[in-house]
């Protein structure tokens, strides 16, 4: 008998699984991506301000998510909130927690790094021509930051995606975890389905990243004019 | 301009903090029917009353725990799971765990009861209370056939794959300190690096890797039993007395219609054909003869 290890994907309800998997990677990493954007932003801001103690806490914070293993972050959040602050959290709830702590100390380093490397010159060039603090921000340097930024946020943000594969770890059932349930339990029947089955999940995930780092390009395009 | 931005990040810190907190208690409200909020282990008469009882299980443990084309839990341990939540009177909710997880599942109360094929270990016990075991089994060793590992000793300098968090890797870890280890967090990872050579062996509970290599041509398990005869069993919060003495009671009483034979019959026996007999695997009433 051929061993087509594709009819896997037609047995029972394995595709709408897989689909509703990937429907919880896409929740999770857009909930995440969005609010690391927006804290990002903030964070980037705050670090840019020349207080030794705003200096001091925001690269802890940031020394603090690099050296920390996600996985480490989730088991904390997820296990270890529960002990210790009486408060029961969902795995999904803690995975947008995680993702969003580790995503808004990447995303906020990212912004200060756009946001120093405007010129001074461009500020003083600002001034002289009359503008307004508010001004400056608004006509010269957010948009010149903006640009610099999309290249890195976008890197960031898929890099995310990919990274949300381990919150089945603390048992939220996404798109991969499906994946390998789907292997696991058709290893007798179908062998080759691991194959299959991780081609499918890598295209689900290419059908993800795709559209973000197109409309990246696009706007990169679009502004270099 | 500087002190612009820093009033706009005072007043954003502010707002960060108040979002985070009104989150952080959406989140707790929306999850609160799930396990009680101080992470204690949830009473019988509050699971009764809750209409459910949580089980932790493997999703991807074939034939153990698992998921099937319908996105039903199958195996061993859900047959048990089942008959648990039967006779508690309430519908059983499953959690998928991973081994490396199941502990803080059973610590946190974020699941009622542990039936992830957990083995009973000292240093397990000191952190959960495990039930009556309701199966036995040693560790195993699958290689391929054309390089067959029979004994621990043709292990040396040789790389094993095992999966964290499993007695198997606590086992070679303090009895075999020259073997390489190569550890996973999954089972399905660990197979694959198997396959692909990336490893001389695998090593994890026998049960897993017989079912494993009779259906894999080209493996085969050249060490069938190693270390101590294990017992598996089910696991509670530690000092949960109430639903521990309450599922001590169900596997004695189940021992009198042989219910873990059948459940071998059911689930087992279709993944081992006759290589392997009930009796060597399966625990009835606790005891393990």
């Amino acid at each position: 008998m051929p061993d087509s290890g594709i009819n896997i994907l037609f047995e029972g309800t394995n595709f709408l699984r897989l689909l509703g998997g990937l429907w919880v990677t896409v929740r999770i990493s857009v909930v995440s991506v969005l609010l690391s954007i927006l804290f990002g932003i903030i964070v980037g801001m705050i670090m840019t301000v020349r207080n030794p103690v705003t200096k001091a806490l925001t690269r802890v914070y940031l020394d603090f998510v690099r050296i920390m293993p996600q996985l480490v972050l989730l088991f904390i959040v997820y296990f270890g909130v529960t002990t210790a602050f009486n408060v029961n959290l969902s795995g999904e709830v803690s995975a947008v927690i995680v993702f969003t702590f580790w995503g808004t100390a990447e995303m906020g380093d990212l912004v200060r790094g756009a946001l120093l490397s405007v010129p001074k010159h461009q500020y003083e060039s600002g001034e002289a021509i009359g503008l307004s603090g508010l001004q400056i921000y608004r006509y010269i340097i957010i948009p010149q930051t903006v640009r610099r930024l999309i290249p890195l946020a976008i890197n960031l943000t898929t890099r995310m995606i990919k990274t949300t594969s381990l919150v089945t770890l603390i048992g939220v059932i996404e798109v991969l975890k499906v994946g390998q349930q789907i292997i696991e339990t058709s290893r007798f029947t179908y062998p080759s389905a691991s194959l299959w089955i991780y081609a499918i999940v890598f295209f689900l995930y290419f059908l993800v990243c795709y559209p973000i780092s197109r409309l990246a390009k696009g706007l990169e395009k679009k502004w270099q004019n | 301009m500087k002190k612009f931005i820093r009033q706009l990040s005072l007043a954003f810190t502010f707002i960060v903090l108040a979002g985070a907190l009104t989150a952080c208690k959406g989140g707790a409200s929306q999850s609160g029917t799930a396990a009680k909020a101080n992470g204690a282990a949830r009473t019988l008469s509050e699971i009764k009353s809750s209409g459910k009882v949580i089980i932790g299980v493997f999703s991807d443990k074939k034939p153990f725990g698992y998921v099937d084309s319908n996105g039903q839990y199958q195996g061993y341990d859900i047959y048990f799971g089942n008959r648990i939540a039967k006779d508690l009177g309430v519908k059983p909710q499953y959690v998928s765990v991973e081994a490396a997880s199941r502990v803080e599942y059973a610590q946190t109360g974020k699941a009622d009861i542990i039936l992830a094929n957990f083995t009973v270990t000292k240093e397990r016990a000191e952190k959960v209370d495990f039930a009556e075991p309701y199966m036995k089994v040693a560790l195993g060793v699958v290689s391929p056939t054309k390089a067959p590992i029979t004994d621990v000793s043709q292990l040396k300098g040789k790389t094993l794959i095992v999966a964290k968090g499993t007695t198997a890797e606590t086992y070679f870890t303090s009895n075999a300190p020259d073997v390489k280890l190569v550890k996973f967090d999954q089972y399905t990872e660990a197979y694959n690096a198997l396959l692909d050579g990336r490893g001389d062996a695998f090593s994890t509970d026998n049960t897993e890797v017989l079912a494993w290599a009779k259906e894999h041509q080209g493996f085969t398990v050249g060490i069938k039993t190693l270390g101590n005869a294990d017992t598996i069993a089910p696991a509670v919060q530690k000092g949960n007395k109430e639903l521990l003495d309450w599922i001590n009671n169900e596997i004695n009483s189940l021992a009198k219609e042989n219910f873990f034979h059948k459940d071998f019959a059911e689930t087992l026996a279709p993944v081992y054909g006759n290589d392997v007999s009930a009796d060597s695997l399966v625990v009835e009433g606790g005891k393990v003869s």
